[in-house]
């Protein structure tokens, strides 16, 4: 037990052994502050204040990018060593005298301690995605600045907190998911409301991240055959770790990346050709439906076949281009196009997304700032492999710092295209009539300022990146892989390979988005296998994960979800972006509600309630934005806002026997309204009672338990630990001297594997 | 140049165990500590089993 240990404190700084006849186990430093640290500490926050000053104050002149990149690394490198480390102290209080779940169930399987460095690139994979490149390219409607202050200040105060939280409360019950914890710690009803929440949640996410894809690679034959290429690549790479070479994983990756880029290439050629024009240009309907079937594909193919081998790819290329995008900002040090603050921001009434800055812009970049799904990850994944509790704060706040700085830089690919062109490329075809010439004049009426747009112009942009048109490509993707073609050409290249950059940034995007996909289906239908099991005896089958018609069933459902979903958003006569985009933000962010009501409960549980403002005020925040968001989205009876008053107002029209209503053009599309904002109302209604079922469940467990009543906590007991790691990134003077002394012991395979000595 | 070959080996350790090449001999030597004298899975059983055991439990991918 935990009190086996034996402290030995020397100064500030205490080792900590489990075991007499090995080394420490723990380093506990409570050094103070040294001067050195002191004034690099001092320095790093005066260059972060002259950066936001810069970019707060600088108006009528031109402000570089690089300030952006400036501002958020010192931003996150304060926040990092003294709010992460306030939570750490207060909240977190790390033991590395106790086995983490890692370490208790090693089975070289999935509980697997694994370096922090690496377990922070796995985390990292694991949670970024599409969600913070495409959220504040859709915010730049509202100009840079409200976009990058909640990119910050969110991820610092709220996004972090909620991430390095699941993480610490999971750890301690050896990496439970997030729907088992809230029914333990909040009761059965909040339990119950918390995971129809997330199985519903998933859908809306599959639904809006394929309608992503689908709006960038519509008529794209370029587009298409690169990423239709990926799917034989991953078969090989399938193939060749099942039969050739297991276990040489890395080998296969490359080999990979390489065909990838040699698709990227040849899609050029092959756009070019009569054939590729006529099986690769899918229409937006075609394109949804093989990704429905994909998606389906790929819940029911065996993992080894094409899941596990695109996720690799998928993670190399995440990491990698993302790495090269931040040096690419660096070296091309472009110039902000974008103002400040747009006129759409007070009027609310922008053509990307509709409504005003509070609380729509909060609920559009998401998962830059704050984002719920990775409470699903924090959960479960991570933890199983996680060494030392200490290293929650890199893994889990760092982690999400990373994520933050990935939206930071899709801010800036965004502010640095002409505003007239990013509005050519988001606003919804019913406002631009889809041509080059009707677009041109449909945004030189828009309140932006500089000089006017020429049809020339929208088409040489267009012809700049090997597509045929470039209007109305709404979704975020197209316009982040135009600026990161404009960043990319400029640092690597000229302007000859600005087309292999845009569909490169594309195939980038499909990719991982893809990988969401099929694996969001997977987990989804295991989600909804495990439900329908634990409803009682006739569907207890269901638990069985390999009975094959069940798994068949419940792909076909979750599927059919979100694939309706899908086609509804593509047919949609006022662009699925725009109608559907705001439910993915509101969805994410309850999640985050139901989150943060969790990691709220357990800190005033475990007796810190005057910590409890940590949690706390993110969740009110959150919660006042998505609420306020719902609530307006269901009772606004502005028709441009409101779901229900657009879907009354077509009603109506319908009943009266007009061809009109709104963007609807002639009955069918009005009918297709009147379908589609019943589904978006009512599912708006569901998440918003959903929540406040969680909340309310929340608040009531927390009084109970000021009160003194109460369930208890359901932590696992401690058991001594019996590896040594070091906490941060860089290891401490004294953290390298106890590694040495497990290094010299005669059974430490430790290093060669980089894993924890022992 | 011995610290350039330094900081290659590095970066292919970090590749290498991010993705997972080392998966197999940190199984080996879990096998080997834990369960002395057990019969150890060949590299392409192991893979098998980890994808039987993924298949079983999928893990999430965010946004």
């Amino acid at each position: 037990m935990a009190s086996a240990t034996t402290e030995e404190p020397a100064g500030t700084i205490t080792r900590v052994r489990a075991d007499p006849d090995l080394p420490p186990v723990a380093v506990i430093d409570r050094s103070p502050i040294t001067i050195r640290h002191r004034i690099v500490f001092g320095v790093i926050a005066l260059l972060g204040a002259v950066s936001w000053a810069i970019i707060a104050f600088v108006r009528g002149e031109t402000v570089n990018a690089v300030w952006f990149v400036i501002a958020a690394i010192c931003t996150y490198v304060v926040a990092f060593r003294f709010y992460a480390r306030l939570i750490e102290m207060k909240i977190v209080r790390p033991r590395d005298d106790e086995a983490t779940p890692a370490e208790m169930f090693e089975n070289a399987t999935d509980y697997m301690p694994t370096d922090r460095r690496v377990l922070f690139g796995h985390h990292f994979a694991a949670i970024a995605g599409a969600g913070p490149l495409v959220g504040p390219v859709l915010a730049m409607q509202m100009g840079y600045l409200p976009g990058i202050i909640w990119i910050l200040i969110g991820a610092v105060f709220a996004g972090c907190v909620q991430d390095y939280l699941v993480l610490w409360v999971s750890t301690r019950r050896r990496g439970r998911s997030l729907g088992q914890m809230v029914r333990d710690e909040v009761g059965a009803v909040g339990g119950a409301a918390a995971i129809v929440a997330v199985l519903v949640i998933m859908v809306i996410l599959l639904a809006v991240l394929a309608l992503v894809v689908v709006n960038a690679l519509a008529e794209s034959p370029w587009g298409v055959f690169s990423i239709a290429m990926t799917i034989p690549i991953a078969i090989f790479m399938g193939l060749y770790l099942r039969v050739l070479r297991p276990g040489r994983i890395s080998e296969v990756t490359v080999i990979g990346v390489g065909l990838l880029l040699l698709a990227v290439l040849a899609g050029n050629w092959v756009s070019e050709t009569a054939w590729g024009d006529h099986w690769f240009a899918l229409s937006k309907v075609t394109l949804s439906l093989c990704i429905i079937v994909y998606g389906f594909a790929a819940s029911v193919l065996p993992v080894w076949f094409l899941l596990a081998p695109r996720d690799y790819l998928s993670t190399f290329m995440k990491v990698g281009t993302i790495a090269l995008l931040a040096i690419g900002i660096l070296i091309a040090r472009p110039v902000i196009e974008a103002p400040a603050v747009s006129a759409f921001a007070h009027s609310g009434t922008g053509p990307v997304f509709a409504g005003s800055l509070f609380p729509f812009l909060f609920i559009t970049i998401a998962c830059g700032a704050l984002s719920g799904f990775h409470s699903l990850i924090a959960s479960g994944t991570t933890p199983k492999m996680l060494e030392k509790q200490s290293q929650m704060r890199l893994i889990g706040y760092g982690g999400m710092l990373t994520e933050s700085f990935v939206a930071v830089m899709a801010l800036v690919t965004a502010a640095i295209l002409n505003q007239h062109l990013y509005f050519v490329l988001n606003a919804p075809e019913a406002k631009t009539g889809g041509a080059a010439e009707s677009a041109a004049a449909y945004v030189n009426t828009l309140p932006l300022g500089g000089d006017p747009i020429t049809a020339a112009e929208v088409k040489n942009a267009a012809t700049a990146v090997g597509e045929s048109s470039i209007v109305s490509r709404t979704g975020g993707a197209p316009t982040l892989a135009i600026g990161m073609s404009e960043v990319l050409h400029q640092a690597f290249g000229g302007p000859k390979v600005q087309a292999f950059w845009y569909h490169f940034a594309i195939m980038f995007e499909a990719l991982f988005i893809l990988t969401t996909v099929d694996a969001g289906t997977r987990v989804a239908r295991f989600m909804l296998s495990d439900a329908l099991g634990n409803l009682g005896r006739p569907l207890r089958k269901f638990r069985n994960p390999s009975w094959r018609p069940g798994a068949w069933l419940c792909s076909l459902v979750v599927v059919a979800a979100w694939g309706g979903m899908l086609l509804m958003g593509v047919t949609d006569p006022l662009g699925g972006i725009y109608t559907l985009f705001p439910l993915f933000g509101i969805a994410n962010q309850l999640l985050a509600a139901i989150a943060l009501t969790l990691v709220t409960v357990v800190v005033v549980k475990k007796g810190y309630l005057k910590w409890a403002w940590i949690p706390g005020v993110p969740l009110l925040w959150d919660l006042t934005v998505t609420l306020t968001a719902s609530w307006q989205k269901i009772f606004s009876a502005d028709p441009a806002v409101g779901y229900w008053a657009l879907h009354h107002q077509c009603q109506q029209a319908f009943d009266a026997g007009e061809t009109r209503c709104s963007t609807a053009k002639n009955v069918d599309q009005i009918h297709d309204v009147v379908r589609n904002t019943f589904i978006q109302g009512t599912l708006s209604i569901l998440f918003a009672v959903l929540v406040v079922i969680v909340f309310a469940a929340g608040v009531i467990m927390v009084l109970r338990s000021i009160r003194g009543g109460g369930t208890a906590l359901t932590e696992d007991q401690p058991v001594p630990s019996r590896i040594f790691a070091p906490s941060g990134l860089i290891p401490t003077a004294t953290e390298r001297e106890v590694q040495r002394q497990w290094d010299v012991l005669p059974e430490s395979p430790g290093k060669s594997v980089g894993t924890a000595a022992r | 140049m011995g610290r350039a070959a330094r900081i290659a080996r590095q970066i292919r350790w970090y590749c290498g165990t991010l993705m997972g090449d080392t998966h197999y001999q940190r199984y080996v030597e879990h096998r080997r500590r834990m369960h002395p004298g057990e019969p150890v899975l060949t590299e392409r059983e192991y893979w098998k089993a980890r994808h039987t055991a993924a298949e079983n439990n999928p893990g999430a991918r965010c946004c």
